[in-house]
């Protein structure tokens, strides 16, 4: 599948990343090889062949709905950006 | 004390115990050993004041009669494990200046084992790459040099940093993670032994997330011995990740008995793959006569998805980590891009945080996750996933280990490989199977290339049976008598 600029742009916008519009092109070269290649799983026939979810068979653990850890407020807040009144501060959300 | 940093784990556990040297001496000539090695840019934080700290507790330790596993040894832990306190960058722009305020399972395993830190090594961005050149630190050298030729080399990767401190010897071992061979590459391109566990061996918990159903922790060593000892002290059940299997952990020291006769090897056919250099056919087939010598009965087997492995890795693992690395939005920790509103915020933070290689990723991830290729993508990689699984359980109702190569070619020049991405994922091509189907692997230092670089074999075994793949390993280092060193050895004089 090729993918041409404007893809890259609207994943990049999924994203959430930045990409400068001059590197857009390259980009979308550098992943149409990428998915040029990925391509060649299509020749197999996995009509019945269930998709893996667990590489080792277990059954999920379960466990109490229970805070096991907590009151680490100041603790979480001392790796933010910008954080005031014990709260991380972000640009204006709501007008 | 001079060579004590030449010392391995297991003599440096044994002259601990004897009490020729304290683990002050032992610490403090690896944190000389670190600064020596400074050139190659294996670290990206050292900590010596906290490593003599802990080696003066782990002295005290012994003197109490209360000596761990591995009391005092001085080990290198790879900048993707969250060390409270310790700057954790994974390799990336985006964490500047993240110090996590909790421990990871593995990490907190080996201290409570005695174990000492010497510093967070250098490592490909989010432990995405083969070279280690796509860290925000900059590239890794290789302690290795082709005979005259002193042009660096990268150390694979993504455990790159890893790698060549402990080849460098100014750490007796180090820990990493595999995610597609980034343990096992990293340790053939540097002549050292690497393993990746089965899935579920080692906890994730604090381990900076790549793909999360392939990522595994495991240890860096020069010998196959000190990789028991470490994997001994860093495996266990932790409640704190779900994918944790609690099985009790073998004494995987006690299963080097030097025995593998009647063991059967299979030698899978599917990995003759095109423009394989012929000295690697060779070696792999020595290493088949070695243990054959030993006793073992070589088989061989088909894999027949093989190829379909590297494709289908690159589905999954870019789909992981494109939800994985969502979490980087400049809210919390690490670097903040501002921006007028959240959005822009985010867009510019990770434009600006995450690396080429890495956006790279998380774009694939994005696109393959996307109403309308999630089939066609996605889940045809999950089912091609259950295929190669499927080839291995048959294979291993025939054959008790498989052998390889571990990688395709020798260590390559630093910016070799750089403008062709898919040339680039090529040197897992033996590497990433094992990881698709949780399965435990290692690699083992066999022979110099004609190239006079190392070229390592490739041990994988059934799912929770390192000990079997650990027996045949050891017997396999014991017959290939890999003795052959690096150009730059710490210690010994200046990096090149």
């Amino acid at each position: 599948m090729a993918v041409d600029k404007a893809t890259v742009a609207s994943i990049a916008k999924l994203a959430h990343i930045r990409v400068a519009d001059a590197r857009r092109e390259a980009l979308a070269d550098e992943l149409s090889n990428i998915l040029g290649w990925i391509e060649q799983l299509s020749e197999l026939d996995t009509s019945a062949v269930e998709p893996m979810t667990s590489v080792v068979a277990m059954r999920p653990p379960l466990r109490a709905d229970a805070v096991s850890d907590g009151d680490r407020r100041d603790d979480v807040l001392r790796n933010a950006p910008e954080a005031m009144h014990g709260y991380f501060v972000v640009p204006k959300v709501v007008e | 004390m001079s060579g004590l940093s030449e010392l391995t784990i297991t003599e440096a556990r044994d002259g601990l115990a004897k009490g020729t040297f304290s683990a002050r001496d032992l610490v403090a000539a690896f944190i000389a050993a670190v600064e020596q090695t400074r050139p190659l840019n294996a670290f990206i934080t050292e900590t010596p004041e906290k490593a003599l700290e802990m080696a003066a507790a782990s002295d005290a330790r012994r003197r109490a009669g209360e000596a761990g596993a591995l009391e005092g040894i001085p080990l290198a832990v790879k900048d993707l494990f969250c060390t409270r306190d310790v700057p954790t960058t994974a390799g990336s722009h985006i964490l500047d200046g993240f110090k996590p305020p909790y421990e990871s399972t593995v990490t907190e395993n080996l201290w409570r084992a005695g174990a000492v830190l010497l510093g967070k090594t250098n490592m490909d961005e989010f432990a995405m790459g083969s070279s280690n050149t796509s860290s925000y630190y900059g590239p890794v050298e290789n302690p290795w040099r082709r005979p005259g030729d002193n042009r660096p080399l990268v150390p694979g990767g993504s455990s790159g940093g890893s790698a060549a401190a402990v080849a460098a010897r100014c750490a007796p071992g180090a820990i990493g993670t595999d995610t597609g061979g980034s343990i096992r590459q990293p340790a053939a391109f540097t002549g050292i032994v690497g393993m990746k566990p089965t899935y579920g061996r080692c906890s994730r918990w604090g381990v900076v997330a790549f793909a999360s159903s392939l990522d595994q922790a495991g240890p860096l060593t020069r010998t196959v011995r000190d990789t028991a000892i470490m994997l001994g002290a860093m495996a266990g059940h932790d409640p704190k990740d779900s994918t944790s299997v609690n099985r009790p952990v073998p004494d995987y020291e006690a299963a080097l008995t030097g025995d593998v006769r009647g063991l059967k090897v299979g030698i899978p056919r599917q990995y003759r793959v095109d423009g394989m250099p012929g000295e690697i056919e060779t070696l792999w087939q020595r290493g088949v006569e070695w243990l054959k010598a030993a006793g073992a009965e070589p088989v061989e087997v088909s894999l027949p998805h093989t190829k379909y492995a590297l494709p289908a890795y690159y589905i999954v693992a870019p789909a992981e980590a494109s939800s994985n690395l969502a979490r980087y939005d400049g809210v919390r920790y690490g670097l903040r891009v501002p921006g007028a509103t959240p959005t822009e915020m985010y867009e510019a933070t990770r434009g600006e945080g995450f690396g080429d290689e890495v956006k790279r990723r998380v774009l694939i991830g994005t696109y393959v996750l996307s109403a309308g290729y999630y089939d066609a993508y996605y889940n045809q990689a999950r089912k091609v996933r259950s295929l190669i699984l499927r080839d291995f359980t048959e294979a291993f109702e025939s054959v008790d280990v498989l052998l390889t190569p571990t990688a395709p070619s020798t260590a390559f020049a630093i910016g070799e490989k750089m403008d062709d991405p898919i040339a680039m994922y090529l040197n897992d091509v033996f590497t990433v199977p094992a990881n698709l189907a949780g399965l435990p692997g290692i690699s083992v230092p066999a022979a110099l290339a004609d190239d006079g670089l190392p070229l390592g074999l490739q041990v994988v075994g059934r799912a929770f049976d390192e000990e079997t793949m650990l027996r045949v390993a050891d017997v396999l280092e014991g017959a290939a008598e890999f003795a052959a060193e690096p150009a730059f050895v710490a210690g010994r004089g200046e990096a090149p």
